[in-house]
Formats: structure tokens, C-alpha cells, sequence
């Protein structure tokens, strides 16, 4: 289905509010099921309260901004968009990265690359000898000819590639990121093979994130990797190296899409039918903690989205303090489903 | 004007669907336990093993699966092979074909049977 090419925000449509979309997720008597909510389930399985296993990646959305309007962004990106994290608060995150031993940066967005201290700051990671991730829209690289040299910049300093194809066809991936962003996001791909990323014995890592394109869960990961490498070379001649299931999570514009198609409780029901303890033990907020382009601490993006802060005493960046992260309760709402469906969703992938 | 969205959402109702076919229905399937357990363990282990990978993908499975929904006119069928075919990756494009095959099998088996209608008609003419 058609929806606007707006952010939510510009639309000053109502689930724009995080306060909105919190009440209609713990709205849990739907038509036809009742839903359980998020804690009661980690509470059967001993799991409740949900707590760090030991924080090893700082995830740092660098802010709203986006040259995409995607229709399911969690985030409610877009070119309309403005917030984006500034070089004090960068030099917060480095400064709460000293002494630390956590390895990994992992950069997100909205379009990370179009913050104007994004390279300085990739520039300073790469000194502290961090490992640097970083997702990419792909489309970005050709959206200005100031961008088109990023293969090189992530090669210099091995920065590793994430970005979202939702799949090997222009139809599903147009649908859900916008007319002419596969066709775009092919000549990206070919940029980055050809400075060396997702070529067979480099070192130079290009990872591929599949999410479905609407109302439905992630099929197995192995098999649509299988599917992904075969299509993209013999179609493309494009090489990556590993291909990350991801689940949609029911915040913001994905939200938005579920209510407005009545693919809500359908969905919500999928989710809770297909929890997996398994999944629930290995989520992703337990050793990953999310700074706010404002310098605001989150257990998640998608926690950061829905403002649920962090549930500690340290709350904001430029107080960092690990040893109380790694106590505090991980804050849950019914969202939270998102993670633990199947074989679960991170932003590595699959967790079990 | 813009409708609230909390329009949107569907609550619990008090009133039974008047339909046999409930898509709700659907997610109950196991229920069929309640008035025979053991058969029901026996069909959904088959079940089970049937759509795992094997000599055929899952995916495969998911598609023919779609394409016999088809044939048998199960409501139910097709909208779980339809998310079942979505989740495996399968594009409209196959998940369509799979529906004409579905289509060409019964055409088919239809005029197939012309050939007995002849045979019988070249019996009682002349």
C-alpha cells in the first residue's frame, strides 16, 4: 500500500509521539487475542528482570537525518529531519570509550554519513583502535558528489559495511525504500566490490541486511543468504560477504504501516506466537547500549525511538559509567517481541 | 479530518463471527488436540518433518504448498502459504506461477476428461 514520502513528524501525525505509540503497543485486548505482555513471557522462562551480560558495543545514532523516507524506518528519518548528534557530544562518546573495553562502534542513523563530523569523528575510532561499523543506505554514496568517495574512506580505515537491501529485485526494495533506490543502491554495491569490500580474501567487510517488506516474519537466514548471493551475482555481478535477517520491529513508520493496512494485531500475534526463549536469552541489548543523537542512553534503538531510557543512574553520555550500565534493568515493552520471534533479530542478524 | 488512531486498532468484541470461514480460526489449528490428542500429535509431527528442508527447499515446499491451497479452495491455506512463501523469499512473480500451475492442473484434469466424453460419444453414435 501507498503511504506518505513524509516523516511522521512533518506529517505531525499522531504516532510521531512516543508516548502514542507506547499506548497503542501495550494495548494488548485485540479483536480477536489477548496478548501477554513481554515481561510476563521472560518471567515464565526465569528470564525477568532482563539484565546486561556484559556491555561489548556502543551503538551511536548520529541522528535523524536521512536522504531515504523508507516506509518502514523505525526511526522516522528523513531529508525533513534535522536532529543530528554534535562534535561535543562525539567527544562524550570517545571520552566514555577510554578506559573501557568495549570494541566495537557501532554507527547508525538516519543517514550517519551525512552528519558533517561524521568522518572526524570515524577519523578518531579509528585511532582508539575500535572496531568501526557503520550503516550505510547505500544510496548515499551517489546522493552527492561529496559522498562518492566513502568506499575509499571506509576502506582507509577498514570501517565494516552494513547496509539494507530488503531484496534482490527492484519491485519489493522500491517499495519499501523508495522509487530507484535498488537500481541506486546496485551502482553502490559495485562501488564498494570495487575498492575490495565483500571480495572473496579481503578483509574489507560488506554486510547485507534483509528485512521483509511488509506484514511478515524473516524466513530462515542461511537460506535467503543462499538466495541473496546467487541473485546479486549472477544479476549484478555484486559480492558481499554475510546477509542479516532482521525483523520488523511495530515502532514508528513500521508502526504506522501495521495500523494503517490492519496488519497490526496480525502481526503482533505472529510475533508473540513465535517467541523463542532462545532468542530471548541472546537479544542484543544485553551487550549493546545506544547513545541518542542528543547524548541520551537507551538500552536499544528502538527503545531510543520510543524514549524509554535507560533504567540507571547514569542516563546520559557525558556521565558514562559502565559498571552501572552493566546493573541496571533493561527497560521492555511489547516491542520487544520483535527480538525474540523465530530464530531472533538483531542488528547482527539471527541470534540463535 | 484526521481520524484518531486508535480508530484504527480493532478491540474484542462480544459478538461471534457468523462465517464458517473465521480467518482467526486459523491460529487454532492445534486446537484439533482437544478432541483427539494422539492422531493430532501423530499429523502435526508429520507436519512438521513434511516442511523441513529436505531434497526440496523450504521455500519450494512453501510454494507448492500454495499451489495445492489453490487447488482445494482452503481459505486458510492460502493466506498461511501466502506469509509462509513471503517469509521463505519467494517473489510474486513465482508465488503467481504457482497458482497457474495450480490453475493449468485442474483446467486440465477438466479436459482431460473430454477424451473419455469422446470415447463415449464415438460408442453410442454412429
Amino acid at each position: 500500500m501507498a503511504l506518505a514520502t513524509k516523516s511522521l513528524q512533518f506529517r505531525a501525525h499522531e504516532l510521531a509521539n512516543a508516548s502514542t505509540q507506547l499506548k497503542v503497543l501495550s494495548t494488548n485486548e485485540l479483536e480477536n487475542i489477548s496478548l501477554p505482555t513481554f515481561s510476563d513471557k521472560l518471567k515464565a522462562i526465569n528470564l525477568y528482570p532482563l539484565l546486561p551480560t556484559g556491555i561489548q558495543i556502543l551503538q551511536v545514532n548520529m541522528g535523524k537525518m536521512c536522504n531515504q523516507t523508507c516506509k518502514h524506518c523505525h526511526v522516522d528519518a528523513g531529508p525533513d529531519r534535522k536532529e543530528i548528534m554534535s562534535r561535543v557530544t562525539m567527544k562524550q562518546c570517545l571520552e566514555a570509550l577510554k578506559g573501557t573495553d568495549i570494541t566495537t562502534v557501532d554507527l547508525t542513523g538516519g543517514a550517519p554519513e551525512m552528519n558533517p563530523d561524521f568522518r572526524w569523528f570515524v577519523e578518531e575510532l579509528s585511532k582508539m583502535g575500535k572496531k568501526i561499523m557503520v550503516r550505510c543506505n547505500l544510496t548515499i554514496i551517489l546522493a552527492n558528489p561529496k559522498y562518492n568517495d566513502l568506499p575509499q574512506f571506509f576502506k582507509k580505515h577498514k570501517v565494516e559495511v552494513i547496509s539494507s537491501l530488503p531484496y534482490f529485485a527492484a519491485r519489493r526494495t522500491d517499495a519499501q525504500r523508495g522509487e530507484g533506490v535498488f537500481e541506486k543502491s546496485v551502482k553502490a554495491l559495485k562501488m564498494l566490490n570495487e575498492v575490495g569490500y565483500g571480495k572473496e580474501g579481503s578483509e574489507l567487510i560488506l554486510n547485507l541486511v534483509y528485512n521483509p517488506t511488509g506484514a511478515f516474519l524473516p524466513g530462515s537466514q542461511n537460506e535467503l543468504e543462499a538466495e541473496f548471493t546467487k541473485k546479486l551475482k549472477e544479476g549484478f555481478d555484486v559480492e558481499f560477504n554475510s546477509l542479516f535477517a532482521i525483523t520488523n520491529i511495530p515502532v514508528s513508520r513500521f508502526l504506522e504501516y501495521l495500523v494503517a493496512s490492519d496488519n497490526y494485531e496480525g502481526y503482533m500475534e505472529k510475533l508473540v506466537d513465535a517467541f523463542n526463549p532462545s532468542a530471548a536469552m541472546g537479544v542484543m541489548c544485553r551487550d549493546t547500549i545506544s547513545v541518542g543523537w542528543d547524548g541520551y542512553l537507551y538500552d536499544c534503538d528502538f527503545n531510543q525511538m520510543l524514549e524509554l531510557k535507560v533504567n540507571s543512574k547514569t542516563k546520559h553520555i557525558s556521565e558514562f559509567n559502565l559498571d552501572e550500565l552493566n546493573k541496571r534493568n533493561i527497560e521492555l515493552n511489547q516491542h520487544c517481541y520483535g527480538c525474540t520471534a523465530g530464530a531472533g533479530s538483531s542488528c547482527g542478524g539471527e541470534v540463535v | 479530518m484526521k481520524q484518531p488512531i486508535f480508530i484504527h486498532l480493532k478491540f474484542k468484541s462480544k459478538f461471534m463471527s457468523k462465517t464458517y470461514y473465521d480467518p482467526a480460526d486459523l491460529s487454532k489449528f492445534g486446537d484439533i488436540k482437544e478432541f483427539q490428542p494422539e492422531l493430532a500429535k501423530k499429523f502435526f509431527d508429520y507436519y512438521g518433518d513434511v516442511f523441513k528442508e529436505g531434497a526440496l527447499t523450504a521455500r519450494e515446499k512453501s510454494l507448492i504448498a500454495l499451489a495445492v491451497s489453490h487447488a482445494i479452495q482452503c481459505p486458510y491455506c492460502i493466506d498461511a502459504y501466502t506469509s509462509g512463501s513471503l517469509e521463505k523469499g519467494a517473489d510474486e512473480e513465482q508465488m503467481m506461477e504457482a497458482v497457474h500451475v495450480a490453475a493449468a492442473i485442474r483446467g486440465g484434469a477438466s479436459l482431460v476428461h473430454g477424451v473419455q466424453m469422446m470415447n463415449k460419444t464415438k460408442d453410442l453414435t454412429m
